[in-house]
């Protein structure tokens, strides 16, 4: 299908798919098994110019939108979602400087974040705050000059490998969810140490793991924006970011789609390749048609929201929900076409059913994204001028 | 350091397949690709530009279409290029493609280091790069597979030259060419904003009269050998390979021959 894009967004997706046949493919399995991240990977990215897309030119970026970042993102999760994921959580991670740091923030951070030489991540979820983000524990407290954080971070993507932690803290509990705050805090900071690394079911090419604070003392000058940002701050980077997932959900289901195409056009049975079987057919054929719509559904969204959209919360919502349970399904079906063959590691469909769990999970889980919706729609129809 | 690479436009040997009636290359539909060969010489000399600064130049010998190959180089990173085309220069061979190369690259200026893809994929003869050598007068080492040291106080470096039974250590003084073989490095990524600069960047085409070319030396015209005929080699017979004890394949072996008339008495 041709989207008309333009010839530097054709040139973005080209590229991008380079980088992921010729780097991430010939290692996902052996990553996947080992539970590794690769650093390298990150920076063959880093060095086609692909990390710092959504970075200001100013700041050593390319300067562009949305989009343009999940044309990318959506040919790395055809190959490899964990990969993927560190690729676009980097996105998340620096999206808190890009849209509310200051003007010596973005100078500090941002040119080595676009030159892949510094990983960011995104800090939010705790043991008691994961759907609901008042549950928040971690404090900061001003002391002079400084910040001290105290609490404990877990399930945070890059964990341990970023260098920039843009971290969700309680400067005010009095006020609730207007009572946190937003600060950057790097690796080596005093105080400031790494937990355990998660094992998980899938997108293990990706790490993920505990961030734990113990009179970590910070700069005055890392809090971004000002005290009492941290919740408006946090909600509109997943605002932004959540097309960002939705796309992983669609990228991976084209990679599971192909596959399971070319085993169903030679594999034999009765006497001729299964692909032949209307049964089979008819299971692609769904599958072709849901990607086609999720794709359309997250272009059309990001494109949306790259005009300068103000209230995106209900649409980046139904960018995520939509492509993420589909992909749960028609990940679950590659497998069940390529039958005893999808459900050994030899073949590339399990991994890719066990990577998409978690995108119907994490930015928010899918009921959590219907909540989105469902309160805004209230919303919208309880104004009548707003109906439609 | 100041190093020029030198490329070709090449058929995807992915897809090549040969006319039956004429044993000619079919063309059409084919689509060119950079020699792959060539790649690694362009990533071994962008990695020596990341390490010791200076600029890396390609340069190519082609039909006016080759400019895509340049165009390809300039996105992974390599900074200028120059394309050598003329009619006249149509047929050559490797001796009038070298010379034609020497003449191009003295019009260019000097260079610390000339580098090669050991062999394009179409001809894989492995002789321009030498050849060049020659008519630049300079030293050069082929089938490099690692550079070991370059020292440019004293203008020299050390090469490992990859052999069928291991590895030569070359030392060579500088300037020099070298021609590598894929086991040298691994290739990089291309970048967006050499992508962007590759669909802008303007490319001087050289042609015979701008070279100042012996018209007797190019093409065709300059070329000692010449093509009399291009065939595909006959399809090998069928193998048959005999398992079991030495006994029993010696048997096997005789019953065969002797099926098949190549012995007319059966040894008891």
């Amino acid at each position: 299908m041709d989207y008309f894009l333009t010839e530097e967004q054709k040139m973005i997706q080209d590229l991008a798919r380079q980088v992921a046949e010729e780097k991430v493919l010939p290692l996902r399995a052996e990553l996947d098994e080992n539970e590794e991240f690769s650093r390298e990977i990150i920076k063959h990215f880093a060095d086609a110019d692909l990390l710092g897309l959504g970075i200001p030119e100013e700041y050593g970026g390319m300067g562009m939108g949305v989009f343009e970042q999940i044309l990318a993102t959506e040919q790395v999760a055809r190959v490899c979602c964990g990969t993927a994921v560190t690729f676009g959580s980097g996105g998340l991670g620096a999206m808190p400087i890009i849209y509310y740091g200051s003007k010596e923030q973005k100078q500090k951070y941002l040119p080595d974040v676009a030159s892949g030489k510094k990983l960011t991540a995104f800090a939010l979820t705790e043991s008691t705050a994961g759907s609901d983000a008042s549950g928040i524990q971690t404090t900061a407290v001003r002391d002079g000059d400084e910040y001290v954080l105290n609490g404990t971070k877990q399930w945070i993507t890059n964990a341990a490998e970023a260098e920039i932690y843009c971290v969700v803290a309680i400067t005010d509990r009095s006020k609730g969810p207007r009572g946190s705050s937003i600060f950057v805090v790097e690796k080596g900071d005093s105080g400031f140490e790494f937990g355990k690394k998660e094992k998980k079911m899938g997108i293990r090419t990706s790490t993920t793991g505990e961030l734990i604070f113990n009179d970590c003392r910070i700069p005055a000058d890392r809090l971004i924006s000002r005290e009492g940002m941290g919740f408006i701050i946090a909600m509109k980077a997943l605002d932004l970011s959540r097309p960002g997932v939705g796309i992983l959900g669609v990228g991976l289901s084209q990679g599971a789609m192909e596959v399971a195409i070319e085993f169903a056009q030679t594999r034999i049975q009765f006497g001729r390749p299964i692909i032949a079987q209307q049964a089979v057919q008819h299971i692609l054929a769904d599958m072709a048609t849901n990607i086609e719509a999720g794709r359309a559904l997250i272009y059309a969204i990001t494109k949306y929201i790259d005009s300068g959209a103000k209230n995106i919360s209900k649409v980046s919502a139904m960018a995520k929900l939509f492509p993420t349970d589909m992909a749960m399904q028609i990940t679950t079906n590659a497998v069940q076409i390529l039958g005893g063959h999808g459900y050994m590691r030899e073949y590339p469909v399990e991994k890719m059913m066990r990577d998409s769990k978690i995108l119907q999970i994490f930015e928010g889980t899918n009921q959590i994204q219907r909540n989105v919706i469902g309160q805004e729609l209230n919303k919208q129809f309880s104004s009548r001028k707003n109906k439609g | 350091m100041d190093i020029l690479v030198c490329i070709k436009q090449v058929p995807d040997t992915k897809d090549i397949k040969l006319d039956p009636e004429t044993n000619t290359l079919k063309r059409e539909g084919v689509e060119s690709i950079v020699n792959p060969f060539d790649m690694y010489a362009v990533e071994t000399a962008l990695m020596l530009k990341d390490e010791w600064g200076g600029t890396v130049r390609a340069v190519t010998m082609g039909p006016p279409q080759a400019e895509q190959a340049l165009r390809e180089v300039v996105s992974y990173g390599v900074d200028e290029v120059a394309l050598f085309s003329d009619r006249a220069f149509a047929g050559a061979d490797t001796w009038a493609t070298a010379y034609t190369l020497a003449k191009g690259i003295r019009k260019l200026g000097d260079f610390d280091l000339i580098i090669c893809g050991k062999q394009a994929v179409d001809g894989d003869t492995a002789q321009v790069g030498p050849g060049l050598a020659q008519q630049l007068d300079l030293p050069f080492i082929t089938f490099v597979r690692r550079i070991v040291k370059i020292e440019l106080d004293s203008r020299t470096m050390v090469v490992e030259r990859l052999m069928d039974d291991g590895y030569d250590v070359v030392e060579t003084s500088l300037p020099a060419l070298l021609t590598v073989v894929k086991e040298i490095n691994e290739l990089r990524v291309p970048s967006l904003k050499g992508k962007m600069k590759a669909k802008k960047i303007d490319i001087p085409i050289y042609s015979a009269a701008d070279l100042e070319v012996d018209p007797d030396s190019v093409g065709l015209t300059g070329s000692y050998t010449q093509v009399i005929e291009v065939f595909a080699p006959k399809p090998r017979g069928n193998r048959i390979i005999l398992e079991g004890e030495t006994e029993e394949q010696v048997e096997k072996l005789l019953n065969g021959l002797t099926k098949d008339k190549v012995l007319s008495v059966k040894i008891d």
